[in-house]
C-alpha cells in the first residue's frame, strides 16, 4: 500500500525530510509510526502525539487505505 | 476563515476593522509577543511552523465555538509563522461583542485553545547557541500539556 507522509517540526528534523511516499504493510497509523520509528529514531512516544489522516485527527486505531496523508502531530505550541 | 496565517507582520488595524459592528459596545484584542527569556533560557529569535491545512479547520473551530458560547458580534485569529525576533507579534485574536464581559472571556477562551489545540510549533534559539522545539524536547512537559487539554474539556462538559 502506498501512503503519503508529512512531517513537520521536530518529526522533520529527525526524519530528515519534509515529506515522503512509501510502500507500507502498516495498517493504522500506530503500525505506521512503530515502523517509521525504526527507521528515523524519533525520540517521541506515541502517546505524546497525534495523528492526522487526510488532513483531519484521526484515532491511532483507524484502518488505513491506499493514498492516505499521514502527519505525524508532535505536542503544539502555538501562541 | 475566521483563524489566518500570515508571513509578514500581523496588520492589526486590518483585523481591528474586521470586527466593527453598529451593534458592538466593545472590542478586546490579545496580542502574544517574542520574549526574551523561556525556562531559564535566553531567547534570540523564534522559528513557527504550521500544518497549516489542518490548523486552520481547528482555529477556524475554536472560533466557531466562541462564537457560540458567548454572545459575540465578530471574533478573528491571526497567527504569524516564519522567523520572528524579539518583541514582533506571533499570534493576534480580537472580539467584538454588546459587553465587554463576554468580550474578554472569548478572547481569552481563543488563546487558550489555540494554544492548545492548533498543530502550530515553535522552535526557540538560545543565546548559547543550542535551540529547541517548545513542548517537544522536554518529554516532562507534554503529560502536563494534555492534563491542561482534559482541564478544557472536563470544563466544556460541565457546561
Amino acid at each position: 500500500m502506498h501512503l503519503k507522509i508529512h512531517y513537520y517540526a521536530l518529526m522533520r528534523e529527525q526524519a530528515g525530510r519534509s515529506e515522503e511516499s512509501l510502500e507500507t504493510s502498516a495498517a493504522t497509523p500506530a503500525d505506521l509510526y512503530g515502523e517509521l520509528t525504526a527507521r528515523y529514531g524519533f525520540t517521541l512516544a506515541r502517546e505524546q502525539l497525534k495523528v492526522a489522516v487526510n488532513s483531519e485527527f484521526s484515532d491511532w486505531s483507524r484502518p488505513l487505505t491506499a493514498g492516505d496523508a499521514v502527519v505525524f502531530i508532535p505536542p503544539v505550541a502555538g501562541g | 476563515m475566521l483563524f489566518r496565517f500570515t508571513e509578514t507582520a500581523i496588520d492589526t488595524d486590518y483585523g481591528r476593522s474586521e470586527l466593527l459592528d453598529s451593534g458592538a459596545g466593545g472590542y478586546v484584542s490579545f496580542e502574544g509577543w517574542v520574549r526574551d527569556y523561556n525556562e531559564g533560557q535566553e531567547v534570540t529569535r523564534l522559528e513557527y511552523e504550521a500544518f497549516q491545512e489542518l490548523a486552520i479547520k481547528e482555529g477556524d473551530r475554536i472560533i466557531e465555538d466562541a462564537l457560540k458560547r458567548f454572545p459575540l458580534k465578530h471574533a478573528l485569529c491571526i497567527h504569524r509563522i516564519g522567523t520572528l525576533a524579539l518583541s514582533d507579534m506571533a499570534v493576534w485574536v480580537g472580539v467584538s461583542s454588546v459587553h465587554r464581559g463576554e468580550a474578554f472571556d472569548a478572547c481569552r477562551f481563543i488563546i487558550d485553545e489555540v494554544k492548545h489545540r492548533v498543530p502550530i510549533w515553535k522552535k526557540e534559539h538560545y543565546r548559547s547557541g543550542d535551540s529547541g522545539w517548545v513542548n517537544c524536547e522536554r518529554c516532562a512537559v507534554a503529560p502536563d500539556h494534555e492534563h491542561a487539554h482534559h482541564e478544557t474539556a472536563a470544563l466544556t462538559l460541565r457546561k
